[in-house]
């Protein structure tokens, strides 16, 4: 696995295997911010921020734990990096824009149990990708998850204006709208072989 | 939440304590946590209900763990504290799903680790154990994990019927049965729990005097 060119990981972590709709992974936020396209927006942003850190973290990490031959404190070594790192941009956001660090609440710490950002952080570990494999990975999972939220964002806005059964209000209908974007996007299957 | 319990907080164990967790607050189909394991590993009722149980361990001992902490904990750290006490279970977890099936560790893969980020358990953890006693922590923990694992199963099941005509690897179907892949593949999950939402908020409609249908947690942000 460790040979895949950067384009290809690009490619294929953007659209192929997209991380909400084809791996599952970020699916809380996911169907929690995507209420509204100006907070869907900086949301995905800061998850990618803090994607990209803490994939260069867990990077460094991993070498020095298997240097160290501590392997099995990976897991506990990669959240307490992903933890700083969610901090940092809590405390970046509080300071840069109070409205928007109001307008994201809970889900702003939540990035911390994100599992998309845990999951680079095992997936680059796993496939022994190198640092720029790492670096292309996590920037470009950032980038899928951004936009699963806009296209999410975007359906429900307009969902929003249009009269919806009630028995079909609220989380059953975002479900099955994202099972049909998840439709959509197994399109890219195959896709750079 | 170093701050001494008052008498009033601790509200005597009942049924209750264990039963809100497997049904009136299941954590998959009311309150809507811990949605990406449950998506990713139910696509057979063996991977769902090792998911399921794997999930219940890390819940009970962590909880407990956190609970017997409580005092100890410093109110600033308590989130880092609980994740790495989270971490912790969850490292036993991994080794042993290793040790006891290797084809199972393969199937469930990465989600076994992500056990951690699974926002049921860090949930609990703040909401429940940090202020309740070990017995009540334990209890409660344990009817969320049922509860947790019975959503994993009820989609698990129907996701694996449709879409290999299989229960538990057992054919269910006769030879003619025309498997329907896509409920396997991504999209199935969220259809099926899709599904498993719109019957269920049709049954409540139905009921007379029914309760008001709990917000989902994830409308908070509108």
């Amino acid at each position: 696995m460790a040979a895949e060119s950067i384009p290809f990981i690009i490619l294929s972590t953007l659209f192929i295997n997209n991380f909400v709709f084809s791996m599952f992974l970020g699916l809380c936020p996911f169907l929690g911010v995507s209420a509204k396209l100006n907070t869907a927006w900086p949301m995905g942003v800061a998850t990618t921020f803090v994607m990209w850190i803490s994939s260069l973290s867990a990077y460094l990490l991993n070498r020095a734990l298997v240097a160290a031959d501590l392997e099995q404190l990976r897991l506990i070594a990669y959240i307490a990096v992903i933890a700083s790192a969610v901090q940092l941009v809590e405390m970046a956001m509080k300071k840069l824009s109070p409205t928007l660090f109001r307008a994201l609440g809970i889900y702003l710490p939540l990035i911390t149990t994100n599992c998309a950002v845990l999951g680079v952080a095992l997936f680059q570990t796993t496939r022994e990708y190198s640092f720029l494999q790492s670096m292309a990975f996590s920037l470009s999972a950032g980038a899928g998850f951004t936009l699963a939220l806009l296209l999410m964002a975007g359906l429900r806005e307009r969902l929003d204006l249009v009269n919806v059964p009630k028995v079909a209000q609220g989380s059953a209908l975002s479900l099955l709208l994202a099972g049909l974007l998840s439709l959509s996007f197994m399109g890219f299957a195959g896709l750079g072989g | 939440m170093t701050t001494p319990l008052r008498p009033d907080q601790t509200p005597p164990l009942t049924m209750d304590t264990f039963l809100q967790g497997i049904w009136r607050e299941n954590p998959v189909l009311v309150m809507m946590l811990g949605m990406c394991p449950t998506m990713a590993v139910t696509n057979s009722l063996r991977n769902a209900l090792a998911m399921g149980l794997a999930t219940l361990f890390v819940l009970v001992g962590s909880n407990a763990l956190v609970s017997m902490l409580r005092s100890l904990v410093p109110g600033t750290v308590r989130i880092a504290t609980y994740i790495v006490i989270i971490a912790s279970f969850t490292t036993v977890v991994d080794y042993a799903i290793q040790a006891i099936s290797l084809t199972l560790y393969g199937a469930l893969g990465a989600f076994i680790q992500l056990i951690v980020v699974n926002c049921i358990i860090l949930g609990r953890a703040e909401a429940y154990a940090s202020r309740r006693p070990l017995l009540h922590s334990v209890i409660n923990a344990g009817g969320v994990g049922i509860g947790f694992t019975l959503g994993l199963v009820m989609l698990g099941g129907v996701r694996e019927l449709l879409g290999s005509g299989t229960l538990l690897g057992f054919p269910v179907f006769g030879a003619s049965f025309q498997p329907w892949v896509i409920m396997l593949l991504p999209p199935g999950g969220f259809f099926v729990l899709g599904a498993w939402l719109l019957l269920l908020n049709w049954l409540r409609g139905r009921q007379p005097g029914a309760a008001p249908t709990p917000v989902p947690v994830h409308n908070h942000g509108r």
